[in-house]
């Protein structure tokens, strides 16, 4: 495990990303700027807020070019944790319509529910049920409990960008993967023994 | 299907935690910090640390100290306390908290509430709100650890906060508080009938049974708890085990 980058653009619980990085015994590095990322051997987007505000953010720090040419041309393997995955839709419309860094196609909504006892936001811990092998779920089981916390979830365009699903108000994509490119709607970092492992099989890529 | 929470309080003053009961008569109960790492251990679903004195003293929170203790914790915590600006919030989001509790400053300051959860998202704001009953058949919610009435009922403001966009609700009894003889069902289920976001019950919990009857009965969201923890030997397992067997899916 080398370098990995933590994406640093002011919004939400980077701390507790970074932690769990070094627990899992890779060296965080948390940074914003283009000659740091180009050390690294992986990167994580974290946050926690609102979509149109994150990416107004990442395009300020010109962020969204960067991880684009490490992810697309140096492919290098990125994980985008909760609001970080969302942001790697095309688009978004929490705090108005918005494009996303489209790494994966698809979509941001928020939750619609009618019955009193579906409440938004999707608050603790609830299962993922794998839909492909990738490499990310290494030696977990299909069903654990992650925990979430979230109003808004990624709708992704192809079926084949979806890794794992969740049940709550119906069905929603708790995990998307493309190539190297992953996405977590739940916080690894606060999932105790499971959440670690599957860090650890993320900065093993 | 999502898990029903069961979550320990810690509450901080003077340097230590602390157990009150009726948010009075102190009594402590050790070091925050020892008492992370044992629930880290332990693998509970979420913590929530409330600083007591914080308002009450002027203080900001102490950024610090919850800097370190999110250094061991590595389920989701909530913090709370003196958290009177959007800066406050900032500061407590970054050194490692999940969600930040509102509760003194919220009658007055809907508008905080909406500043959050449109920088940080409604997700991480939790109002707390503390109620009492009011001798006529309601309750009345209570500010400053319990020493400053509003005037207001805890279902409107638990509305109100909603619409402004928390969250989540904590919502805590302080005549119940520490008697470990129970919730205050009738406050929980007025205020969960209120709401469409989640709602956290405290104060009162004395056995797995009154956690059963708060959740089922009152329809709380989840449960907090703290004197069955430090004054019996029943751990958050064990609760979650005796709910499982009556019909309320937790995270084992």
């Amino acid at each position: 495990m080398g370098k990995v980058a933590i994406i640093d653009y002011g919004m939400g619980n980077i701390d507790s990303v970074l932690r769990a990085v070094e627990e899992c015994g890779a060296e965080p590095v948390l940074t914003n700027e283009k000659a740091v990322l180009e050390t690294c051997s992986s990167i994580i987007l974290p946050g926690v807020g609102a979509f149109s505000d994150a990416m107004r953010q990442l395009k300020k720090l010109s962020l969204d070019l960067i991880i684009k040419e490490q992810v697309l041309e140096k492919n290098i393997p990125f994980l985008g944790i909760c609001l970080g995955m969302q942001l790697l839709a095309s688009r978004g419309t929490e705090g108005g319509d918005t494009e996303g860094l489209n790494l994966i196609k698809g979509s941001v909504a928020r939750f619609e529910s009618n019955a009193k006892d579906i409440r938004i936001p999707h608050m603790g811990w609830n299962e993922v049920v794998f839909k492909t092998d990738s490499q990310l779920f290494n030696g977990i089981d299909s069903g654990k409990d992650f925990y979430f916390v979230h109003s808004y979830h990624f709708k992704p365009d192809n079926d084949s960008d979806i890794a794992g699903t969740t049940p709550y108000c119906g069905e929603f994509v708790s995990v998307v993967g493309r190539g190297l490119i992953f996405g977590t709607q739940f916080h690894p970092e606060k999932s105790q023994k499971t959440g670690f492992r599957l860090l650890r099989n993320f900065l093993e890529i | 299907m999502l898990k029903t929470r069961i979550m320990p309080t810690l509450l901080y003053k003077d340097l230590g935690l602390i157990k009150s009961i009726k948010f009075d008569s102190w009594r402590r109960v050790g070091a925050p910090l020892q008492a992370i790492k044992v629930f880290n251990l332990r693998e509970v679903d979420e913590l929530i640390f409330l600083d007591i004195s914080a308002t009450n003293a002027g203080r900001e929170p102490d950024f610090a100290l919850i800097d370190e203790l999110a250094d061991y914790c590595f389920m989701p915590m909530t913090v709370g306390g003196g958290v009177r600006t959007i800066e406050h919030v900032r500061k407590l989001l970054k050194v490692g908290a999940d969600k930040v509790s509102l509760n003194s400053i919220v009658p007055d300051n809907m508008s905080l509430i909406t500043e959050i959860a449109n920088k940080f998202g409604s997700q991480c704001v939790v109002v707390s709100i503390d109620a009492k009953r009011d001798g006529k058949g309601g309750h009345e919610a209570y500010t400053h650890s319990g020493k400053m009435a509003t005037g207001r009922k805890p279902e409107n403001i638990a509305r109100q906060a909603e619409e402004s966009g928390a969250g989540e609700i904590l919502l805590t009894s302080i005549d119940n508080d520490g008697t470990m003889e129970g919730y205050d069902l009738e406050l929980i289920k007025k205020v969960s009938d209120s709401i469409s976001i989640p709602l956290i019950a405290s104060g009162g919990c004395g056995s797995f049974e009154h956690m059963l009857q708060a959740l089922a009965t009152a329809k709380a969201s989840a449960v907090a708890a703290a004197s069955i923890y430090y004054y019996t030997e029943q751990t958050p397992l064990e609760a979650k085990r005796y709910l499982e067997a009556n019909g309320i899916k937790v995270r084992i």
